[in-house]
């Protein structure tokens, strides 16, 4: 039996954690019921946090399963989930590509569970730093993705996810993301905020009946997941989870405004989150760790006299189409910097691709400039986003492009050892 | 110990309504039936890609009159982990409810638990999930038409083993042993009271249990859907299918299979293997192979239960 | 989820909810596909059959290994004691037949029994 240390907070308090510990701190705060744990690099500290706060009493009734692979993880939250309870459970890279399979059968499902996802690159070869593409392979699956730049926005936008998951317009599984190592492994001030505000922006805990579209209960006896003939539903099955996922954008804003009337702390509007952007030249569209340190690059780039801004995209499925058309009609050129591969797509670039659709049937937007940069961990300095941003500057005004661009993206950081 | 005269009384109850697309004389579901008159309407099953998942109906109607799920191939063991605990954190909140009650069933063929699916299983059992694994043998993949599993036994012919399978049936209840797990037990449909007995007691252990079912498959094995209940008491009385239960580590044969002990009460071999089409590939040499294995694995049983009467004083 | 709120009706318990699901569109849908337990899901599998199964009611010394054996369960003991089976359902496998320990069970041709 371990000893309380000042660790265990039910009550508010800022303590200096790193990221993974955040998301651990937020499950215990969402009082999940089930947590299903295998440990893979860099996630592992989640699951380990989460087993002392199990193993110390200090979340009564919630069950800890300590599976054998990332398959059996998922599928025993699944069936968890099905049968009336708050589930949560982390994974990466490898591990999220392992359990492939049930990420549909979840999202097939409808069923509001949240996972975090600390990012990393796709191996071969092994590569476990800060790489988007594990996460955004997934993109199809029917699952939300935020993205969170901030260790305090891991805990924070955990809590969203359940209030947004388990609303009975949307009820469909979220992953909160965030970068391998850069915000998984580094510590920060975080606000553990006290547990009974959190009870009161949170929806209470299933009742004994269940969600109101899946139970398994003895008295009302059901089978789910049964075969359906191509003349049956099937097709507008499918076509539901798409439409409750578009619908879900309008919670999501709801969802951020709740929260920042309760604990005070603004996210843009939940979707995306604006920069700087008015009265700009130019402007960056940027997602996971990296926007934190672009916020820096324009602050220094507009002292300088640049009109320079950035847009934070906090959400990529549901991917904002209406917020990335008004900020893409502020200026006449928009940087779009992936941390993630899409190979053979358009851009090779999985955002750069969607912000492109999402553009085209719009009038009078923004030229894009797709860009990749900081796969497998590569590191991107400050001083590397201050050139990226100068970069698109020149674009803008000279028509000059970078070099390093491969089919019309720019893959900035590229190794060259002399 | 139920006799036929009390489960006509207390049974009457049908759990797996009719009308559902078995085939006609299907073993699963003479297993499931009785499976389901010991564990009762508390039960929640959850089944992988298998036949069961297919004859259950489709939607929106369904053959189970109780809670039902369907599941990924290689889930089955976690599925099951995931509901029990889910019932378990139900029931700290709702104390004195249904919750504390139910219990979850995996029913899983043999493709599912053997091969694709003992990952899961395996994990299942060595961390004790409360859960019972239900394994239904038809010794091939019958759901995807005929194909081998690593549950086929030497000589079958499948569609995927064409001159008769070369490799031997695996032997899961074993393994399942090794991990020391409460209870495993092997049955068979043609002892449908034996079945129902071993549930019952499986449904009053808590932790990882596995119930082994013989289930005979009229299209896959080759024979008319009239012979599913003979057949497979030929299994049982050559000797072939060992009915046994093993609770906390102890070995205890079942009352069908107990006299088999004895070489010259078990009917030759040859008696069951003739009966179906999938062995008519067998040569004199694999007859001769098969029958000397059987006796071999008896020979180890023997060897088991006085070995055991050794550490057991 | 959808506009109509009708799929909502099969969350009550086995007595009140519809025994039967209909829903004319997407939007009617339950967000996930529900099914409800119910006799002949996959039709009137009577119609299987080539071979009926006729019990010797005179002769049956009620001894219940026909309700045992069948694998749909559609022999249904009556209360005087005596067996019936559900023709409506039953695939005719011939497994009660061929168990009867008396014999006393016959599989006669569908296309052989006049109906009356």
């Amino acid at each position: 039996m371990v000893e309380a240390t000042n660790d265990f907070v039910q009550e508010k308090e800022t303590i200096v954690i790193k990221g993974n510990i955040s998301a651990a701190y937020a499950a215990k705060s969402a009082r999940v019921q089930v947590i299903s744990a295998y440990p893979i690099t860099p996630q592992t500290t989640v699951v380990e946090k989460l087993s002392e706060f199990v193993d110390n009493g200090l979340m009564p009734g919630t069950q800890y399963i300590k599976v054998e692979s990332e398959h059996s993880v998922m599928a025993s939250v699944i069936t968890a989930s099905m049968a009336g309870t708050r589930t949560f459970t982390a994974t990466a890279g490898q591990g999220l590509f392992y359990m492939f399979e049930m990420l549909h059968w979840a999202s097939g499902s409808r069923l509001p569970i949240v996972t975090t996802i600390a990012s990393r690159g796709a191996a071969p070869p092994w590569n476990i730093w800060a790489d988007f593409t594990d996460v955004i392979s997934c993109r199809d699956t029917g699952w939300m993705t935020a993205f969170c730049a901030t260790h305090q926005e891991i805990y924070d936008e955990v809590l969203m996810s359940y209030k947004l998951c388990e609303d009975y317009e949307v009820l469909l599984p979220k992953f909160v993301a965030y970068g391998g190592f850069i915000l998984s492994h580094t510590s920060k001030p975080v606000i553990i905020e006290d547990q009974d505000l959190v009870d009161s922006f949170l929806p209470p805990l299933p009742d004994e009946k269940g969600w109101p579209h899946m139970w398994i209960d003895p008295e009302r006896p059901l089978m789910f997941g049964n075969l359906i003939m191509p003349s049956g539903f099937y097709y507008e099955f499918r076509m539901k989870i798409h439409d409750a996922m578009v619908r879900a954008k309008e919670k999501i804003k709801s969802v951020a405004k709740d929260f920042e009337k309760i604990f005070g702390r603004n996210y843009g509007n939940g979707l995306i989150q604006e920069y700087k952007m008015d009265g700009a030249d130019i402007g960056m569209v940027i997602y996971g760790d990296l926007a934190l340190q672009m916020e820096q690059a324009v602050d220094d780039l507009r002292e300088e006299g640049y009109k320079v801004g950035m847009v934070k995209l906090r959400h990529f499925r549901p991917f904002p189409v209406e917020d990335i058309i008004e900020i893409a009609k502020k200026v006449p050129l928009l940087g779009v910097v992936d941390r993630a591969t899409a190979f053979g797509s358009p851009t090779g670039g999985p955002v750069s691709c969607e912000v492109k659709t999402a553009l085209h049937d719009a009038k009078g937007t923004a030229r894009i400039l797709p860009m990749i940069n900081g796969l497998g961990g590569r590191e991107v300095t400050l001083e590397q986003q201050k050139i990226q941003l100068k970069m698109l500057i020149k674009l803008n005004e000279t028509g000059e492009l970078p070099k390093d661009m491969l089919y019309g993206t720019f893959w900035d950081g590229l190794l060259e050892v002399k | 110990m139920v006799k036929l005269k009390e489960a006509l009384e207390s049974c009457q109850e049908e759990f797996f309504l009719p009308g559902n697309s078995c085939c006609a004389g299907c073993g699963l579901e003479i297993a499931l039936r009785w499976a389901m008159k010991a564990l009762g309407p508390n039960t929640a099953l959850v089944t992988p890609a298998s036949c069961l998942n297919v004859v259950v109906g489709l939607w929106p109607k369904a053959a189970p009159n109780f809670p039902f799920t369907n599941m990924a191939f290689a889930a089955a063991a976690a599925a099951a982990t995931g509901m029990s605990a889910a019932f378990k954190a139900k029931d700290y909140r709702f104390p004195g409810k249904v919750w504390g009650e139910m219990t979850t069933l995996a029913f899983a063929g043999d493709g599912g638990t053997t091969d694709i699916g003992i990952q899961g299983l395996s994990g299942a059992a060595e961390r004790n999930s409360d859960f019972i694994y239900c394994c239904y043998d038809n010794e091939a993949y019958m759901n995807t038409g005929i194909q081998r599993s690593s549950s086929t036994p030497h000589g079958a012919v499948t569609t995927t083993t064409t001159l008769g399978k070369e490799r031997y049936k695996k032997n899961l209840p074993a393994i399942m042993a090794a991990h020391e797990i409460p209870y495993v037990a092997t049955c068979c449909v043609s002892e449908p009271l034996d079945l129902y007995d071993k549930f019952k007691k499986a449904k009053s252990i808590k932790g990882c249990r596995y119930i082994h079912i013989l289930s005979p498959c009229p299209p896959g094995w080759g024979y008319q859907s009239e012979s599913t209940i003979e057949l497979a008491r030929l299994a049982v009385k050559t000797g072939s299918w060992i009915l046994y239960e093993i609770e906390n580590g102890i070995m205890k044969l079942s009352k069908k299979s107990q006299p088999l002990l004895d070489p010259s009460k078990r009917t030759p071999l040859v008696e069951y293997l003739s009966n179906q089409k999938r062995f008519s590939k067998l040569s004199e040499k694999d007859l001769i192979e098969l029958q000397e294995r059987l006796d071999r694995n008896w020979e180890r049983i023997v060897a088991e239960l006085s070995c055991q009467e050794g550490y057991q004083k | 989820m959808s506009e109509s709120e009708k799929w909502k009706k099969i969350n009550k318990s086995k007595e009140e909810r519809p025994k039967v699901q209909e829903y004319k569109n997407w939007k009617e849908l339950p967000p996930i596909p529900i099914s409800l337990p119910i006799d002949g899901n996959m039709g009137t599998t009577g119609d299987w059959r080539t071979f009926r199964p006729i019990i010797d009611q005179k002769n049956c010394n009620k001894c219940g290994f026909c309700w045992m054996y069948c694998p749909e369960g559609v022999i249904e003991k009556k209360e005087d004691g005596h067996f019936e089976i559900d023709l409506l359902y039953c695939k005719g496998c011939g497994i009660c037949a061929k168990e009867c320990p008396t014999k006393n069970i016959e599989m006669v041709r569908e296309s052989d029994i006049k109906d009356g």
